[in-house]
């Protein structure tokens, strides 16, 4: 077994319940390998909604609630809010986060409040069968868009940097160097990081979408359409190509909301200590 | 004589001291008339104590942070009212399915929908209980009173700490805009309960093995423990579970409330206990059949009002107890007859009358009214 997994994981959940080739079980790994370089398990408290995604977190041998679709972010700041010295990671997929959740997603980065979102993108709802994603491409035959999708693509990053997120990052399965890097980052990052990672689904994706469902394709068809390239006035040109970008988009610092709270509770304290008026 | 003071105040506003005594420091909501209130309250005095009052994007956001924060160790709270409330539903289920302890206010205003929102009603009264998915229990509390707001809400948190179970107090706007005297009883004065933490080392501890109470051990994250909490049916061991596993945590989950409904069941007799006439009421509508129990004890009429002060899991026995020996029952409520399917279920005899009087557009019973619907 990998030292990793040997360490990390709870052997009683194995195996998986992700599908052959799927993107997931990488980024498991590298997911642990920032940690074991961090050496910060003990501090993570993670929390996880609906979807193949949902599941990376299970395995690990970590706190972790796992409930509602869509919902896993505001579970998340209620576990920040009551210790802050957690390190609260949550894994979403393309549907969790940008459709049913999409809310939570705005209004986390609008708070800046210091958890990492690992959003991984597959373009597709996987688990229930390969239906169209906020995520999916345009044109693309799913199980409800047989015609074809008509909808334009949501991108998760350019949400993320709007609504106010101070780390925006973007990766994929094929760049698992960068990729670990990132989880790093965004982990000791103080403030809301967003991580996306673009991972292959040889099940829906592959088969449907991109015309095969061998895993080597898949991968191989990512490594071909993520561009590195961090500076968001060449986004589109990209894009129009087809392509993705990738890259760190953002690292900024802005006041953190549990730092905020707790010097606003002190603040509200000593004016009551004075003899104001609450 | 418990220690304490008197202050008028706000069903609402007692509401959120009663919280505060509990020990609730964490508060998720979202503004919604008739229970804002209780909002506006928690983002004043929650800091004071080193609390955190979040006003959330939804009601959705505000009980699942509730369910984060109380996994996080903490005593947490949220309040809405009817739409908030069918926001609330599946995570309310979610709270049942992770065993979190938790309290829900839903202070009733008129629906479906929108419906009125500063008028009183109590629709929701099956909603509390049965608006999630799938089979589940919880306990369900109705104060009638300013002062019921507060003691309740004291009893919510016990209650849910001890079974690890979302709490609903199904208040109405009448309680919870009400201002009365209510006797605030000082810290010391108050019994708390607090969930069970684990003692066993973490290679020992399986998180859903039941105590003999049916009520598994809860370590808040970052003990050391490792809890692996799913909202899926699930095994002892947190994961995935098969049919039997799943079987087993449901029936767990039911059974350890409703075996248990003697530590919690309340019912209240005002008036003639041997009255031949009986009114049954729960929330607001109490207080209008007091006052209707006394005119009538004026007026030389035995009356005797049953107050169901636990509707859910509804007390059958307390029930058929309080109403031993009435011919004639009348269900009060602000809504198209819904306890009186319980009493109706209760109360299996042909030789008894189950009438309902029922008011909803928002109007509030009079006692007069009550009189007046015995004559008809």
């Amino acid at each position: 077994m990998n030292p990793l997994a040997e360490k990390y994981l709870r052997k009683e959940f194995l195996p998986f319940l992700f599908c052959p080739g799927c993107g997931d079980g990488m980024i498991v790994q590298a997911f642990l390998k920032a940690v074991d370089d961090l050496g910060c398990i003990d501090d993570l408290a993670m929390t996880a909604g609906i979807g193949c995604s949902a599941w990376i977190g299970v395995y690990m041998n970590v706190d972790i609630l796992k409930i509602l679709h869509g919902r896993a972010i505001p579970a998340a700041i209620g576990l920040k809010a009551t210790r802050p010295s957690r390190k609260v990671v949550t894994f979403t997929g393309d549907g969790d986060c940008l459709a049913i959740g999409g809310n939570h997603l705005l209004h986390a980065a609008r708070r800046n409040i210091d958890i990492t979102v690992v959003m991984v993108n597959n373009q597709i709802y996987a688990m229930t069968g390969g239906q169209v994603a906020p995520s999916t491409m345009l044109g693309s035959k799913t199980q409800t868009t047989p015609y074809g999708n008509i909808e334009k693509q949501l991108d998760g990053c350019r949400v993320a940097i709007a609504a106010g997120a101070t780390m925006v990052s973007r990766w994929s399965t094929a760049h698992l160097k960068p990729l670990i890097k990132a989880f790093k980052t965004a982990i000791n990052h103080k403030g809301f990081s967003y991580l996306e990672i673009i991972s292959q689904c040889p099940v829906q994706t592959g088969r449907y979408l991109l015309g095969s469902g061998s895993p080597e394709f898949n991968l191989q068809w990512i490594k071909e359409h993520c561009v590195k390239e961090e500076d968001p006035s060449q986004w589109e040109e990209i894009e129009a190509q087809g392509k993705i970008p990738v890259g760190d988009f953002l690292r900024t610092e802005r006041p953190e909301f549990m730092e905020e709270v707790q010097r606003m509770n002190r603040r509200v304290k000593e004016e009551q200590a004075r003899g104001g008026d609450r | 004589m418990k220690k304490g003071r008197i202050k008028v105040m706000m069903g609402n506003e007692a509401c959120g001291e009663a919280a505060l005594l509990a020990g609730c420091r964490f508060y998720g909501g979202y503004p919604i008339t008739p229970a804002t209130e209780i909002l506006e309250f928690m983002s004043r005095r929650l800091p004071l104590v080193d609390g955190l009052c979040l006003q959330m994007e939804d009601e959705i956001a505000a009980l699942v942070a509730v369910v984060g924060a109380s996994w996080g160790g903490t005593k947490a709270m949220t309040a809405t009212s009817g739409p908030g409330f069918c926001l609330m539903q599946e995570a309310i289920g979610m709270a049942v399915a992770v065993e979190a302890p938790c309290v829900i206010i839903n202070v009733m205003r008129g629906g479906p929908a929108s419906g009125q929102s500063t008028s009183t009603a109590q629709g929701d009264f099956y909603q509390a209980r049965y608006g999630s998915n799938g089979d589940y229990s919880l306990i369900v509390l109705c104060p009638s009173t300013a002062q019921e707001m507060f003691d309740h809400t004291i009893k919510a948190f016990n209650l849910s700490e001890r079974f690890r179970i979302p709490v609903i107090i199904l208040s109405d706007e009448v309680v919870g805009h009400i201002r009365e005297k209510v006797f605030l009883p000082d810290a010391d004065q108050l019994t708390l309960v607090e969930r069970k933490a684990p003692t066993v080392p973490r290679e020992e501890f399986i998180p859903f093995q039941p105590d003999t109470d049916g009520v598994p051990f809860m370590p808040a994250f970052n003990t050391g423990y490792k809890c692996p909490v799913i909202s899926q049916a699930k095994s002892q061991s947190g994961n995935r579970g098969n049919a039997r596993e799943a079987a087993e945590n449901i029936r767990r989950i039911v059974s350890k409330i409703e075996d248990h409904m003697d530590e919690f069941a309340e019912v209240q007799v005002y008036g003639d206990e041997k009255a031949e006439t009986a009114f049954v009421t729960f929330g607001s509508v109490c207080r209008a059949a007091r006052s209707a129990v006394d005119m009538g004890r004026e007026n030389g009429l035995a009356l005797r009002s049953v107050e169901v002060k636990t509707v859910w899991p509804f007390p059958d026995d307390l029930v058929r107890r309080a109403l031993a020996g009435a011919g004639r029952v009348v269900v009060a409520e602000m809504n198209l007859g819904m306890m009186q399917r319980e009493i109706e279920r209760v109360v299996r005899r042909p030789e008894i009358r189950i009438e309902l009087f029922s008011k909803i557009g928002g109007l509030y019973p009079q006692p007069q009214e009550f009189l007046r619907f015995l004559e008809e």
